[in-house]
Formats: C-alpha cells, sequence, structure tokens
C-alpha cells in the first residue's frame, strides 16, 4: 500500500520554494516576494513575542518549582542522619502541577520546565508520557535511556562508557540506575577543578533526579503505583523528585494511586496560569497593539475567541489561527505589501505599478473616499497614479495614527465599561474590542446604557477611573491627547475642590447638626421642613454636575476615536476580514459537508436537472444521493431487496423516456453495478455497515430521517 | 424544516401540510445572508405556530430552532459563507433523533421520487426556469406541486386502503413492480385528478388554509369518481394525528428492539450475483453522470493545489473532506507539484496496510537505511532523530483514506500524528467517514496541526470500495476456492476425500434452508463405508485439522449433537468439486 516516488533530479532549496509557492500561487504577480518577506518576517515577530509571554507567564511557576526542589532534598545534601529525617525519607516529594484542560499548550510548559531545571538545578530531568510507559519496564527503560543521555550532553562526550551502558541496555532496574547515579556524582567531585566549577556552578551538589510526568491521567494506575513503590525504597540512596502534569484535578491523584501508595508522596500543589489569563495577554499584546500592522477584523476575531472558548482553550491554536490570518491575508490580498511598519510605508507606496493604483482604486473604502471629494480632486485621484500615492501614503500614516489612539481610548473606555454593574459591554477588553470593530459602538443599545451607569458611579471610583485614564493617555507619545490628559486632570482637580467646597459646607451644615442634638418638637418639625426643602431645590449637586461633564467628555472621545476601521479608508490593507475561510480551515464540519451533498447535490454539481423544491431531492440526482435517502426511509435494518427494487424504481422512472429502446436484462444489470456500488460507498462514508442479523440486510449506524 | 417532516412518519396529511410551507418558505427568503436567515427562522417560527394550531404538535420546535440560532450566532457561522460549504446547515438537521419507521416507507419514497418529474417538476422548470425564484406566481407553481403531490399521496391512500379491503396483502415491492409494468388505474385517475385541482387552485388565494382546506376536499372527490374508500379508516387516522406528539413518537421508535423488515432474500430474486470484475466492467461501460458538472467542480479544487504547498511548507497539514473520492484530486496533485521532491503515497483503503509498513518504506527507501526495529516507536524515534540531523531532509506524505480500517486505530493515529508533526515532513490527506474526526483527540489534533479543506468531488469511490468485501458482490468467490484447493492439496489422499464427503453432502441438502449440518455419528458412518477412517479417532484428528484451517465449523445442535458445516456458499462448493474431479 506504501509507494516511495524519488525524482532524479536536483531538489531545490527549502525558502526558494516557500516564496515560490507564494510567488506562483497569486494571481496576480504584483510584489509577490515582497509581499512573503513581509508576511515572514511578521509571523517571526509574532512567534517570538508570543514566546516571550509565554516565558514570562510561567516565570513565576518555574520559581516556585525551583525553591520546591530545592527544599525537597537540601536534608539529602546535608546527609543528615536524624531518626526524623530519615522518616521523612520514606516519603519522594513530588510537586503536582494543575495546569488545565488546554493539553495542547501543556508541551510548552514542561518544555520551558525543563529547560530551565536544566540550567539552574539538575542535568538530571527525565521527560515521561503515558503513551510511552505502557508497563513499568518500559518506564523504566525510557527513564534510564534519558537520563543517561542526557548526562552525555553534559560531560560532554568524554565517557565513552556512558554511550556504552546506554547501548548496551543494561537491565533496566533501580540498582543500576542507582550506581549510574553513584558513578555520576562521584566523577563530577573528582572532576578537574575547572570542569567542576563549570557544573557545579549551575548545579548543586548531589542534584536531585526529576521524573517529570506530563500526562498522569493517561498513566495506567499499575505502573504508576508500581514505579512509586520501588523508588520510595530507594529514595535513601537517590534523590528523586516527581512531577505530575495533571489537566483536571489534584484529587485523581488519590483517585488514581491508593492510601498506601499516596501516603509515600509528599505532595505540594501549584497551579499554573490560567489559559483565559493567558490568552487576554495575548491578545492584550499581539492585538491591543499598534506595534504589528496587521490587524484582524471583528468576525475573523470573534471565531478565533469562539473556537477558543467552545471547543479547546488552547492558546496554541488561538496563535495558529493568527498565523492562518497572516497567511490568507498576505497571500489574497495584493495590496498587502503595504501592510508594513510606519517607516517602511512612503517607499514602497512609491513603488507601486500602475496595476497596483488600479486595485487601490477598485477598494471600497476607496471609492467611498473619493466620492466625498471634490470634482477636481476625484479626477486627480483617478486618473494620476503619482497624485494617488501621496494621497495613499497619507490615508495609510492616517490609519496608523487612527491605531494608536484607538488603542489608548479603547483602554480607557474599558476602565470605565469594565467595572459597571452587569458589564453591559463585556467584562474582558476584548469583548469591547469587538463590539468597537463590529459598528459604531455609541450607536448601540449596550453603550447607551453602561453610559446611564457611568453617570451614577460614586466619587472614590469616579475618581480612580480618571486617574487609570490620565495614565493610560499620558503613556503614548503623540501630542494627541495632550489636551485630553489637560481636561482630565482639571476634572481631578474639579473633584478635589469639590471635596474642600462640600468639607466647607460640611462645617456650615455642623450647626445644624448641632440643632438636631437638643432641641423642642416645633424645633425638630422646622428643620426638617427646611431640610426637606433643600433637598427638593437641590436637584443637582455640583458633584453630580461635574460626574455628567466627564462621562460626556468621555463619550465624546469615544465618539470620536473609536470609529469602526471598516469606516476608515483603505482599512482593507491591514485588516483581514475573511473569516468564513477562516471556520472553513480551522473549524470545519465534514459531516455537514456530506449532509448537503448528499441532500441537495444541487448545491455542488449546477445543473437544472439536479435542482428541486422542497426537501427532497429529484430522481435525476447522483446514485449515492438517491440511495441515501432511500436508506433514510428505513429503521435499524435494511433489505437489501426491497432497497435494490426501491432504487432501480428511482432510476428507471428517470431514464424511461431515452433509455427503453435497450434491453431490459442489459439496463437491469447496469442498475444493479450501480445499486452495489452506492450501497459500498454508503458503507465507506460510514452510513451503514454488513449485518449477520437476517439474511441480506444491512444495519443502519446514523438515526433519524428526513 | 427536516425535522417535521420526518415526524410525518404514519400520518399522512401531516405530510400535506408540512410541504407547502416549506416551499413558501423558500421561496419567501433568500437563502444567503445572516438577516435573511433571521427572517427565515421568524418566518418559520410563525409559520410553525400556525400550523401548531391545527394540527397540535409541540410547543419546543420554535423554541429550539431559535435556541440552535443563537449557539450558531454565537459561533460566528453566520458570517457570510462565499464558497460552497454547506455549513449553514444547523446541527438538528444533520444529528437527528431516531423516529419511527415502517417498512414500506423506502418504497413509498422511491415511487414518490420515481413519480415527481413526469408530473410538474420538470415542465414547471422548462416553462419559466428564471422566474422560479422570485415571482409570486412561483409560490403559487410551489403550492400546486404540493397539491398535485399530495393529491397522489392521497390517491395512493386510497389505492392502498383498496386493496386492504380485497384482502390482499403483498409486499411493496411487488406493488412497484406491478405499477411499474402496467400503468395503475388509480394513479391515472390521480393524474387527472390534479390538473383539474390545479386549476380550482388557480382561482383561489394561495394560503394555506386554503390549501388545506382543498386538499380536505379532495379525498371526497375522489371518492366520487372513483371506488368509496373507507371513510372510517381516514376519519381514524386523522385523529390518530392529532394525538401524535414528539414524545410518543420518541418511544415508539425505541420501545421495540424487533426491527420489521421483508423477509426476501436477493437469492430469491433470481439474479446471479455479479463478481467483482463484472461488476468492474459493467460500472465502466456506464456513463458518469454529470461528468460535466463534476469537472468544474475539481477544477475548483485543481486551482487551490499552490496554496495546499505553501501552507504545507508554512507548517500546517492538510486533510481534505468531502463527498467523493479524492485519490484522483491527490494523485493530480502528486504528479502536478510534486514530481521534483521525494514523497511517499499510502493507500490507507488497502486492505493489509499497516503503520509498521508505512514507517519501514520512509526508513528503508526514503532514508535507506537497512536493519530492523524492535518497536514502531524506537522506528519513528530513529526517522525523527534523521529528520531532525539533516534539514536537508524533506519528505511529502499522501495519505488516501486516513481514516481506514487499518490506520484508524489510536496508536497508529498517534504514531502518525508525530510523525506529520516533524517540520520537514508534510502531510496531505484524506478521510471519508463520518465519524472520522473522532479518531483524533487535541492532543493528536495539535501535533497534525490541519488545515481542512472541503473537496467534495462527486467522483465514484472506486478504488476505495473495490477491496472493501462489499455486501452484495459475489463473496469469496476466486479466492476462498483456491485457498479451499491450496489447503486440501496439501493433506493426505484420505482426508481430501472425508472432506469431498462432507462437501458433497452439503450440497444434495441445499435447497433445504433449516440444513444443520452433517452429524458427526452419520458422517462417520458414511466415512467407514468409504473406507476413509477406521475409527473415530482418526476421524477426529482429521477434523481438527480441518477446523484448524477454517475449513469446516462445528455447532452443537439443540440435542447436544455434533453437527459439522462448510463455511463456504454452494456456488464456491460445486466450483470446487468439478476443479476436484479433474484433478483426480
Amino acid at each position: 500500500g506504501c509507494f516511495v516516488f524519488k525524482p532524479s533530479t536536483k531538489k531545490r532549496r527549502l525558502s526558494d520554494k516557500t516564496a515560490h509557492d507564494f510567488r506562483t500561487t497569486s494571481n496576480d504577480s504584483e510584489d509577490t516576494e515582497l509581499r512573503f518577506v513581509t508576511c515572514q518576517s511578521l509571523w517571526n515577530q509574532i512567534k517570538s513575542e508570543t514566546e516571550q509571554i509565554q516565558e514570562n507567564l510561567n516565570k513565576q511557576l518555574l520559581d516556585n518549582l525551583v525553591s520546591f526542589l530545592s527544599r525537597s532534598h537540601s536534608d539529602f545534601q546535608k546527609k543528615t542522619t536524624e531518626w526524623t529525617c530519615r522518616m521523612k525519607f520514606r516519603e519522594i516529594p513530588t510537586a503536582a502541577l494543575v495546569l488545565g484542560v488546554n493539553v495542547t499548550d501543556h508541551d510548552l510548559t514542561f518544555r520551558g520546565l525543563s529547560d530551565v531545571l536544566q540550567d539552574n538545578v539538575t542535568p538530571y530531568v527525565a521527560l515521561l508520557e503515558a503513551k510511552d510507559c505502557p508497563g513499568i519496564k518500559n518506564l523504566m527503560q525510557k527513564l534510564m535511556g534519558q537520563l543517561m543521555n542526557c548526562d552525555i550532553d553534559v560531560d560532554s562526550l568524554e565517557d565513552e562508557d556512558c554511550v556504552q551502558v546506554s547501548q548496551n541496555r543494561i537491565r533496566c532496574s533501580m540498582s543500576s540506575l542507582i550506581s549510574w547515579y553513584d558513578s555520576v556524582t562521584k566523577k563530577t567531585h573528582s572532576e578537574t577543578p575547572s570542569k567542576k566549577r563549570n557544573s557545579s556552578s549551575r548545579h548543586w551538589q548531589s542534584p536531585p533526579v526529576v521524573v517529570i510526568f506530563k500526562d498522569m491521567e493517561s498513566f495506567t494506575t499499575k505502573v504508576l503505583q508500581d514505579f512509586i513503590i520501588i523508588s520510595s525504597q530507594h529514595i535513601h540512596e537517590l534523590p528523586l523528585v516527581l512531577i505530575f502534569g495533571i489537566a483536571t484535578s489534584p484529587m485523581i491523584i488519590h483517585r488514581l494511586l491508593p492510601h498506601s501508595v499516596s501516603s509515600l508522596l509528599c505532595i505540594e500543589l501549584f497551579q499554573s496560569l490560567s489559559c483565559k489569563e493567558h490568552l487576554s495577554t495575548i491578545i492584550d499584546k499581539l492585538i491591543l497593539t499598534s506595534r504589528f500592522p496587521f490587524k484582524l477584523g471583528e468576525k475573523v476575531l470573534q471565531v478565533l475567541i469562539n473556537i477558543f472558548l467552545y471547543h479547546d482553550f488552547s492558546v496554541q491554536n488561538f496563535i495558529k489561527g493568527f498565523q492562518l490570518c497572516i497567511v490568507e491575508h498576505f497571500y489574497s490580498q495584493p495590496l498587502s505589501v503595504l501592510c508594513c511598519h510606519l517607516v517602511d510605508i512612503k517607499k514602497r507606496v512609491y513603488s507601486l505599478s500602475h496595476d497596483q493604483c488600479e486595485n487601490i482604486r477598485r477598494l471600497p473604502s476607496f471609492r467611498r473616499y473619493v466620492e466625498k471629494q471634490g470634482s477636481g480632486k476625484q479626477i486627480e485621484l483617478l486618473t494620476n497614479d503619482s497624485f494617488l500615492k501621496e494621497e495613499t501614503e497619507k490615508l495609510l500614516e492616517d490609519l496608523h495614527v487612527y491605531h494608536e489612539n484607538y488603542v489608548r481610548i479603547l483602554r480607557c473606555l474599558h476602565v470605565f465599561t469594565s467595572s459597571l454593574p452587569k458589564y453591559p459591554l463585556g467584562k474582558q477588553i476584548r469583548e469591547l474590542h469587538c463590539a468597537c470593530l463590529e459598528n459604531r459602538v455609541w450607536e448601540t443599545e449596550e453603550y447607551e446604557s453602561s453610559l446611564q451607569l457611568a453617570r451614577m458611579l460614586n466619587k472614590t471610583d469616579l475618581v480612580t477611573m480618571l486617574q487609570q485614564c490620565v495614565e493610560i493617555l499620558m503613556s503614548s507619545s503623540g501630542k494627541e491627547f495632550d489636551r485630553a490628559v489637560e481636561k482630565l486632570k482639571k476634572f481631578l482637580t474639579q473633584f478635589q475642590n469639590l471635596e474642600e467646597a462640600s468639607q466647607d459646607r460640611d462645617v456650615s451644615i455642623s450647626p445644624q447638626k448641632e440643632l438636631q442634638k437638643k432641641t423642642d418638637l416645633y424645633h425638630l418639625q422646622k428643620t426638617l421642613l427646611e431640610l426637606k426643602e433643600s433637598r427638593r431645590s437641590k436637584k443637582v449637586t455640583k458633584f453630580e454636575m461635574l460626574r455628567f461633564e466627564v462621562v460626556d467628555y468621555i463619550d465624546s472621545l469615544v465618539r470620536r476615536y473609536l470609529v469602526p476601521a471598516e469606516d476608515r479608508t483603505l482599512h482593507e490593507i491591514v485588516y483581514f476580514n475573511a473569516a468564513a475561510v477562516l471556520r472553513e480551515h480551522l473549524n470545519a464540519a465534514p459531516r455537514t459537508a456530506l449532509h448537503t451533498a448528499l441532500n441537495n447535490p444541487h448545491w455542488y454539481l449546477k445543473n437544472q436537472a439536479l435542482k428541486c423544491d422542497g426537501g427532497g431531492i429529484s430522481n435525476k440526482a447522483p446514485d449515492i444521493c438517491i440511495v441515501y435517502k432511500l436508506h433514510l426511509e428505513c429503521g435499524r435494518l435494511i433489505n437489501l431487496v426491497d432497497w435494490l427494487e426501491a432504487f432501480s424504481t428511482v432510476v428507471m422512472a428517470a431514464e424511461e423516456p431515452n433509455a427503453d429502446a435497450a434491453s431490459s436484462d442489459q439496463v437491469d444489470d447496469v442498475i444493479h453495478a450501480r445499486f452495489i456500488r452506492a450501497v459500498s460507498e454508503l458503507e465507506l462514508l460510514g452510513f451503514i455497515k454488513p449485518s449477520k442479523q437476517k439474511t441480506d440486510h444491512v444495519a443502519r449506524l446514523t438515526w433519524g430521517g428526513c | 424544516m427536516s425535522r417535521p417532516e420526518g415526524m410525518r412518519s404514519s400520518r399522512r396529511s401531516l405530510q400535506v401540510k408540512f410541504v407547502p410551507d416549506e416551499d413558501v418558505l423558500k421561496h419567501i427568503s433568500d437563502d444567503a445572508g445572516t438577516k435573511v436567515r433571521k427572517d427565515k427562522a421568524q418566518l418559520s417560527v410563525s409559520v410553525k405556530r400556525f400550523v401548531k394550531k391545527l394540527e397540535n404538535i409541540s410547543d419546543n420546535e420554535p423554541q429550539e430552532i431559535l435556541e440552535e440560532k443563537n449557539y450558531v450566532a454565537a459561533l460566528g457561522i453566520c458570517a457570510q459563507d462565499p464558497v460552497g460549504n454547506g455549513s449553514n446547515i444547523s446541527g438538528g438537521e444533520v444529528y437527528s433523533f431516531q423516529t419511527p419507521k415502517r417498512s414500506n416507507k423506502m418504497a413509498e419514497l422511491a415511487s414518490e421520487l420515481a413519480q415527481t418529474p413526469e408530473q410538474n417538476v420538470a415542465p414547471d422548470r422548462s416553462k419559466c426556469p428564471e422566474k422560479m425564484a422570485k415571482t409570486p406566481q412561483s409560490s403559487k407553481l410551489s403550492i400546486l406541486n404540493c397539491l398535485c403531490f399530495s393529491n397522489f399521496m392521497w390517491a395512493e391512500i386510497v389505492w392502498k386502503c383498496n386493496l386492504k379491503k380485497k384482502e390482499f396483502v403483498s409486499t411493496t415491492p411487488y406493488r412497484l413492480r406491478k405499477r411499474l409494468a402496467a400503468p395503475d388505474p388509480y394513479l391515472e385517475s390521480e393524474s387527472e385528478y390534479s390538473a383539474s385541482c390545479s386549476e380550482e387552485e388557480d382561482e383561489e388565494e394561495q394560503k394555506e388554509v386554503n390549501t388545506i382546506l382543498s386538499n380536505q376536499k379532495t379525498p371526497a372527490k375522489t371518492k366520487a369518481a372513483s371506488t368509496p374508500p373507507p371513510r372510517n379508516s381516514l376519519a381514524k387516522k386523522n385523529k390518530e394525528q392529532k394525538m401524535g406528539n414528539l414524545v410518543e413518537e420518541y418511544f415508539e421508535a425505541h420501545s421495540s428492539s424487533k426491527v420489521l423488515t421483508s423477509d426476501r432474500t436477493l437469492q430469491k430474486l433470481r439474479k446471479r450475483r455479479l463478481n467483482q470484475q463484472t461488476l468492474h466492467d459493467l460500472l465502466k461501460n456506464t456513463p458518469l453522470a454529470y461528468a460535466d458538472e463534476i469537472r468544474d467542480l475539481n477544477q475548483q479544487h485543481e486551482s487551490l493545489f499552490s496554496k495546499w504547498m505553501l501552507q504545507l511548507h508554512l507548517g500546517f497539514n492538510i486533510v481534505l473532506y468531502g463527498l467523493g473520492s479524492k485519490r484522483d484530486l491527490l494523485e493530480k496533485f502528486r504528479t502536478s507539484l510534486l514530481q521534483d521532491s521525494v514523497h511517499l503515497v499510502v493507500n490507507g483503503y488497502f486492505p493489509s496496510i499497516t503503520v509498521r509498513s508505512i514507517l519501514n518504506s520512509i526508513t528503508e527507501e526514503v532514508l535507506d537505511h537497512i536493519g530492523t526495529f524492535r518497536s514502531p516507536l524506537d522506528q519513528l524515534e530513529f526517522i525523527t532523530k534523521r529528520f531532525k540531523e539533516d534539514s536537508s531532509l524533506e519528505l511529502y506524505v499522501l495519505i488516501h483514506n486516513l481514516d481506514s480500517q487499518m490506520l484508524r486505530g489510536e496508536r497508529s493515529q498517534q504514531i502518525l500524528a508525530q510523525l506529520s508533526s516533524l517540520p520537514s515532513i508534510y502531510l496531505i490527506a484524506s478521510i471519508d467517514h463520518i465519524n472520522a474526526p473522532l479518531m483524533w483527540d487535541q492532543a493528536k489534533l495539535s501535533l497534525y496541526n490541519w488545515l481542512w479543506y472541503e473537496t467534495t468531488t462527486f467522483n465514484p469511490y472506486v478504488e476505495e470500495t473495490s477491496y472493501e468485501n462489499s455486501l452484495l458482490v459475489q463473496q469469496s468467490g476466486s479466492l476462498a476456492l483456491s485457498s479451499l484447493m491450496h489447503v486440501l492439496h496439501s493433506l493426505t489422499l484420505n482426508a481430501r476425500g472425508i472432506f469431498r464427503l462432507l462437501a458433497q453432502h452439503q450440497l444434495e441438502k441445499k435447497d433445504n434452508p433449516s440444513y444443520p449440518g452433517l452429524s458427526f455419528q452419520d458422517f462417520y458412518q458414511q466415512c467407514r463405508e468409504a473406507f476413509l477412517v477406521n475409527s473415530d479417532l482418526t476421524l477426529r484428528a482429521q477434523l481438527t485439522e480441518f477446523r484448524d484451517h477454517k475449513l469446516i465449523r462445528t455447532k452443537r445442535g439443540a440435542d447436544g449433537v455434533e453437527y459439522l458445516l462448510i463455511p463456504v456458499d454452494d456456488s464456491t462448493l460445486t466450483d470446487f468439486l468439478e476443479k476436484e474431479d479433474e484433478d483426480v
């Protein structure tokens, strides 16, 4: 079944090839080279950025783990012989690492972990996966293989005997492991000082042996139990530390291991960062920033987030989707060559060819822009390439500025909306971002209600929010927000003054209060009436006035800066909006496609004869569709003879007008053959299977029918 | 909308009402865009409500549709859909519940399908093909279609009732055959009838109420025109239909584990079984339907080839799904783009393919490594190491039917996934089985790093099904015979005689369907008489040998007697005896 084909010609280099693909594939040959390079460099930037983020996020966890490791075997190093310590030695120090359900992201975490450990703690780290260890023997084999190999790496292929050892596959037992450990540690002690410094500066003396079980849930309990029991016997001689990677909950340890075994472990729990926070950070750093010229449209972002939330919680997949977006964008949009950093724009705009200029003119957003211009400028824009280029450059710069401002104001708005009760515009900034991208946010009901709520905020909240906003706006480099900052600061001082004023008033009121203390009924009545009067007349306090002003000002900022990207001219160049493509490739529904093809072949085969109103199909449909339709009418078992009869009825009816001349027997055979083919195709697709319950029957594997 | 249709089951007039609704809907609402979709859903809700009043369907339906819509919207599926994948179908349509089935349902549908185009669909289209989509007239037409259609159903009911009256119980296919042979008088009357009725309908307003009313009128007229139908049964049916609701139907569908199907077998059909060769020839001679459209479809897919290459190089792997064989497509991809590079083609549908053989061909032929490995895991490790060491090595792997019987196991998928995760191995595979995506959990999916491409080709699965021991193809044909011969030739003369005896006996009894086999005692007697054995111990030893080679099967009967049977069909056995005679 397998065939290997080898070419006789020389192979081309990989990188050339990829670029070549890009070139040949894009239907127009404009700037493909440059586009590809831009795409690659952008992706590499983003990739390194995400890795950086991941590393930073895991730092805390890794630090905790390292300190745990150092604590766990401090006694071993001291070689204490106290009785309590010895009792403790029966227990293997264990770190239970709760990582969450996003299994696909764990790989990166573990890789980071083992790197850190090997750099800082111990060279002896073994990563075990359940699929490699169906039995205790395999486990030991794998463990020793990894440990001894890493030993070679550290001691620089000098120790040939070690290589020999791993090659000869000496019997894998705990005792051989211990003797290996002894020899290795002794060697490092006896080695030349220079070397020793090299290794011991990074690692501790008698470094612990760390065994990581990547996916603890998938290990068979027997293997785990055996391993733990055996190694607990040897814990005096071998400083072993276990790390369990747990996807579900720490309870699983007790479910997998009986008490007698789990009592041999000294477990400490570590919790990794939740994947949602991880995603928020990624979105914050990749999308809500003006560092990268490439942007995601609203629908695309929605699809990516939904795949994350509804399907896998996997940040890795989110990034993969992001990568696909980049590739698709640069691949399908010839103008994406302009999707670059601000510094390059000028050069690139002026090197555009005439065709590319035409492409610009064809952009819907650009056409809208042209229509708004005066007639003289319109003609210039549509006929003069160099004028167009100037204009394009200006527009692109505008777009860039728009982004920077957008992000700031979005963050400011988020400060407000994230503290409102019930979060009408969403709790996360990504929800707010989507809402703003989708349409004019100030026209939505949610925005209206959140403004209403914002008008009811108390003063301390409002002041802290304003301070946050000022911080956000101050951090921007441009001068765009100088006035806004000033204004906000003015608000703040006004609040401050208000406070003082109210204190003053408090002082003035205080005599009143004193009055209340000791008074007769008449006076009391009088003061109460006065108070009532004053309350009624004082409809809007100064504070409320100010609050309205603040909210209105924020509103004006929003209206000015949070214009949806689709309203901006030339947004097509930097925004990727083909959500359908993305969904088709990442979140496909094979069953639905089959369903459509079988029930409605006209969807694919554009032939009039196949068109049929109503739910049914015409009798001229492909054989498999007819057979499928017929089988839907049956229960669990289908009689092949009935089926064949029904099929031939349909097919004959469809063919009758043109083919009644042929001899009936011949036709019958052909129909029979077609039926057989269609049925076996259905079997291949998994709709039916042969059944032994009754002769000449098949069993249906799906439910229902239409 | 498919659900209510499925529920019509045994209620005839339910169907009559539903089809027009659906048609009206189809015409009022276009099929693209979110907004229209929303409208459509709302409309369907309102229409449903209306229908509900009439026929007492449970409340849940509209609600359910709305909820479904919300979920769909939440997934961002409402985004516009440029190319033809049918993904704007809701899940409820694809994964429906089990519904009660009656035995003759299929035949009815068949006759229905056979009937439709002649009656109305085809002529309508020829008259006004472009108007169908928009004009109000078209909606009227479709209502008419349904009317005719429903009339036809009524006529059939009437006709069936008549049959029952005559105490004439027949299986449906028989009825079909009869109808095909000689045009049925009732059907003729029915078609006349539909004409008159459509005239009548032209004058009336095109509302469902009217449709229903006229439907209720029509049977009455049929009565007058032809033989009087049993009125009671009709009334009873209506009543029954009113009582029916979803819950009951659900339990009806699940209550009896017994399945009622007719007892007819292929042997009674007097049709010779086709063997693989004749089947192949016959199919080769029949022209492929819609060849032009299929070619267009395939050309669309072929335009994606270079994009695939690009994405493969960027670290994605590609999986193709959709109806129709994707073998030719992949083959074309291979010949057009992979000529200059090392590539491996795996025919997953091949019945004896294993992961081992895939790995072997990589190590032996691609990496030129001689030697064996202790386990596939070791082998995989070796491959991984080699590919990591040598960055100039690259390999394209094409797997036809990654979901085939042999490769769908957990371990094989794990190994293939790990293989595909290597940066310089590019995997492009196709899947066909409806449950194929269930093979992969999150971990495997992330290893595979799939990009999904829908490539519905409508090509027949010629190669893929040729290996499958197809249901209707004459099984065990040459293969079983040759293996029989082969085994027997290595046996002693006496042993062959014993087997012959058993075979002859079985052939003599071939007309007896309840033939349990030859009892051991009888067999021993016969063998003794033919001087083939001298004690029952020798016979037993011989039988053990047969059983080891799966030549015979033993069964213990109700009386504790051992019965012997050759598990080969009669024609093969006859062939075998003939061959044996030639040899001797």
